[in-house]
């Protein structure tokens, strides 16, 4: 699947610089964003408005796991902006000195917990996901939504058993709404844009492992000017307001 | 031999070989004994080198019968049938994984009969590993097999029943032997297949270290934090299948060749 992404990823950024080395006369200019898998719906939704307010604008987007967008901007694709969704793949994207400047933090996230809808198993609370013959599934430690997982299990001392470690959280939601799984751990925006399909619990104890969402302009971006732009309206009131709509606060 | 060939030859040759010697420039030799004799990484080998070995098994014992019904079966309908079983094939190993979590999960038709019935829950399982290995490694056994059996023709076995010899004991005395070159081939590139499986087993049974986590898923959850000890662990992969491939398929193929 990833390796799929890499590809469309290619095919678009190889669109896109096609689209700025021909169209730059006609004052249509394509502005590059990379940004978290999360970020889909929220950043999809400010895209009209932002290429309005920028007439000749056209914003595109590659959306992965933020891991996998630093891996791509060290080898060298080319992109304008770079959102992350935890700190630790920004700071990784700063040492490998792929973004300009200091990145801002424009949104945070926490886990809830993923049910069937109904909840027919009447989880109301973390130590409830410890219940035997429950099929818990939660992220890999190694991945974003893991790492607040293990944060939340340490400071709460609740020890899940899950019964898979998921590579992220998409697949989390995946094994809950196919019903193999009674309950996951994931992010209240995922379980957000998922709807109906599954429940949500959220529990307080989510409030110790917040994520912190940050943006940066990317180094020897194409169009520097316009990637601030963009990193502005985020920030700005419009870009808050997409932002809690799917669920996520602000830092 | 025509001189000419050899300039496709080495550039197909290159295709395969450079991106491997590509992931041992990146390689920092010196990590990797470190990395591989990790907890994870042992647990992983050692669950890889499990679950291909009783796929290939499961694999034999399935295709080989159904290698030979599909070569000398004269049902109609034999020829969609024969497509049918390489849709593992050209299906992306996440949508196989999804089509087994769909029958076997437990809102799957079969999965719910078999956890009510029996109390029995496959995904999840190492079992779910070996399903999802045996699913998308079984038509390299097959279509070897399959050609290997067209292409001898039916003779011998006519021939062994005009003799006098029963259908069991023309399939043992003269099929099964026909079939044993190109079984070796078929079966190790099965094995191979399965020990690089990843799609459909991440779909299908998930990842937790021990259980469901083989080399392959292992690589990928290391990807997320460090790539360049990802790389290391995928070089231990290449290297089992390679010796693997090197100390079976020779023979297997100088085999077939007579």
């Amino acid at each position: 699947m990833r390796k799929l992404g890499t590809i469309v990823a290619a095919a678009a950024l190889l669109a896109a610089g096609c689209a700025t080395s021909t169209g730059e006369g006609e004052g249509s200019t394509t502005l590059t964003v990379f940004a978290a898998a999360s970020l889909t719906e929220s950043f999809g939704a400010m895209k009209p408005a932002f290429e309005a307010a920028h007439p000749g604008t056209e914003v595109r987007f590659n959306f992965a796991g933020s891991s996998s967008l630093v891996q791509q901007l060290s080898n060298g694709a080319t992109a304008d902006v770079f959102a992350s969704a935890d700190r630790a793949n920004m700071d990784k994207a700063e040492q490998a000195g792929v973004v300009e400047g200091a990145p801002s933090p424009f949104a945070t996230n926490q886990l809830t917990i993923a049910v069937a809808p109904g909840n027919p198993e009447g989880i109301t609370s973390l130590a409830d996901l410890t219940r035997d013959g429950l099929n818990v599934v939660v992220c890999a430690p190694q991945v974003p939504c893991g790492s607040a997982t293990q944060k939340v299990e340490r400071g709460t001392g609740v020890t899940l058993k899950p019964v898979s470690e998921e590579q992220d959280v998409k697949q989390v939601l995946a094994k809950v709404q196919s019903g193999d799984a009674d309950a996951g751990l994931v992010y209240v925006t995922d379980a957000t844009s998922a709807g109906d399909k599954v429940g949500e619990v959220d529990f307080p104890e989510a409030a110790q492992a917040v994520n912190e969402y940050p943006i940066a302009v990317v180094r020897d971006a194409p169009h520097t000017d316009l990637a601030t732009q963009w990193v502005d309206f985020v920030l700005g009131e419009q870009g808050r307001a997409e932002l809690r709509k799917v669920g996520f606060g602000t830092p | 031999m025509p001189w000419g060939l050899w300039v496709p030859a080495a550039l197909a040759l290159a295709l395969v070989v450079l991106p491997v010697v590509g992931l041992l420039v990146r390689t920092d030799l010196r990590r990797v004994p470190a990395l591989i004799v990790s907890d994870a990484s042992l647990a992983a080998l050692r669950l890889s080198l499990e679950t291909a070995a009783l796929s290939t098994v499961a694999c034999v014992v399935l295709g080989v019968p159904l290698a030979v019904v599909l070569a000398r079966s004269a049902v109609p309908g034999i020829r969609v049938l024969r497509a049918v079983v390489l849709l593992p094939l050209v299906l992306p190993p996440v949508v196989g994984g999804l089509a087994l979590l769909y029958l076997l999960g437990r809102k799957g038709f079969l999965g719910y009969l078999l956890s009510v019935t029996a109390g029995v829950q496959v995904p999840f399982t190492t079992a779910a590993v070996v399903i999802a290995q045996t699913f998308v490694a079984m038509p390299f056994l097959v279509v070897s097999l399959e050609g290997a059996l067209r292409g001898s023709g039916d003779r011998y076995e006519q021939i062994a029943a005009t003799l006098g010899a029963r259908p069991w004991t023309v399939f043992r005395r003269v099929t099964l032997p026909l079939l044993l070159p190109a079984l070796g081939s078929g079966a190790v590139l099965s094995f191979a297949r399965a020990l690089g499986e990843f799609g459909a087993t991440i779909t299908f049974a998930g990842s937790l270290q021990g259980v469901t986590r083989t080399l392959p898923l292992e690589v990928y959850t290391q990807a997320e934090v460090d790539v360049d000890s990802a790389v290391a662990l995928a070089l231990l992969l290449i290297v089992v299948a390679v010796v693997i491939i090197a100390v079976a398929r020779p023979r297997a193929v100088e085999g077939a060749a007579r």
